[in-house]
């Protein structure tokens, strides 16, 4: 089962600690990818730990231009993109009354609207393999909002209202467009708070632990696999329980 | 017929998979040739790859049949 063989393989946000296991284990499973992030160095140690079959193409996604040379550069690269994982997120956290329109917008034009533009970059080869997979790694507090997130939520709610529009028009096509919701997964980005800021978080947690990136790496395998063929529009969420949606 | 509507005519019976005595002057992709709004998209895109040539959006809208179709292509190629 999950088979990813043959497979090409495109990961944005490869760079951070739940990308870079995607790729891992997409990787693993037999894919091609590549490995995409605005930091070359940790694309480059990846692409290097992996072996063949791994491609580095380094993207700032906040720039349109670059935006839309992705899917080329991947094209090139591999032959084909039969898997996109938008996984590429930025957060710029302020209480809504004191957020500025700069903070607002880099956070949509990151998180949304590059997705939009990645997935319109690589439908017309899913169209005509008349096979594709689409996984957007949405999150938690898209659902539930949280404090300080009103952009980076409305980003993420976003993802999943923009997935689900275009499984409708993809589907009959054989290609799938699914978001998997992470809640807290240790990465560096949880590091950085106290025992206290954990112990509370943990909580809220039924599961009693913080999710591990490779939960979320496997939710991804999942859906780009032959065997999710059937699942589209869904949102898998990955929250040890956190909330049951 | 022209080679330009021939090449179309394939594409579209390939697409479509329609009979080739169908697909005559004023058959409509969507009314008569049982086409749906991203067939037409995948049409205008296999011509796209066909002819070497760009349909932008606007254009792509007013080709509605397989005429309409031929006489762009001709007029663009």
């Amino acid at each position: 089962m999950f088979d990813m063989t043959g497979r090409n393989v495109l990961v944005t946000g490869a760079s951070g600690g739940i990308g870079g296991e995607i790729a891992r284990v997409l990787h693993g499973a037999g894919a091609v990818v590549a490995l995409s992030g605005t930091r070359e160095g940790p694309l480059v140690a990846l692409a290097a730990e992996l072996g063949e079959r791994a491609h580095v193409l380094t993207c700032d996604l906040s720039d349109a231009a670059s935006v839309e040379a992705l899917p080329k550069a991947a094209i090139a690269a591999m032959g084909s993109v039969d898997v996109l994982v938008n996984n590429a997120g930025i957060t710029r956290d302020n209480l809504f009354m004191r957020m500025s329109d700069e903070e607002w917008a880099s956070v949509l034009d990151v998180n949304l609207t590059s997705t939009f533009r990645l997935c319109r970059g690589v439908l017309r080869g899913m169209m005509k393999a008349r096979w594709g997979r689409i996984v957007n790694i949405s999150s938690i507090v898209g659902a539930t909002g949280n404090p300080g997130q009103a952009n980076y939520a409305a980003s993420k709610a976003g993802m999943v209202g923009m997935s689900k529009s275009l499984a409708y028009e993809v589907a009959s096509r054989g290609i799938t467009v699914n978001c998997v919701a992470p809640g807290f997964i240790a990465t560096a980005m949880t590091e950085k708070l106290t025992d206290d800021q954990k112990g509370k978080i943990l909580t809220q947690i039924p599961a009693a632990r913080m999710g591990e990136p490779r939960d979320i790496a496997a939710a991804c395998l999942y859906l780009a696999s032959a065997e999710g063929g059937y699942v589209t529009g869904a949102t898998l969420h990955v929250n040890g329980g956190m909330a049951m949606l | 017929m022209s080679d330009i509507a021939d090449r179309v005519k394939k594409i579209v019976v390939e697409h479509l998979g329609v009979e080739e005595n169908k697909v005559v002057e004023n058959a409509s992709f969507i009314d008569d040739l049982g086409a749906d709004s991203l067939d037409t998209v995948e049409l205008v895109m296999a011509f796209e790859e066909e002819f070497g040539i760009e349909i932008p959006d606007d254009a792509a809208e007013t080709i509605q049949t397989f005429g309409d179709a031929v006489k762009f292509i001709t007029s663009a190629a």
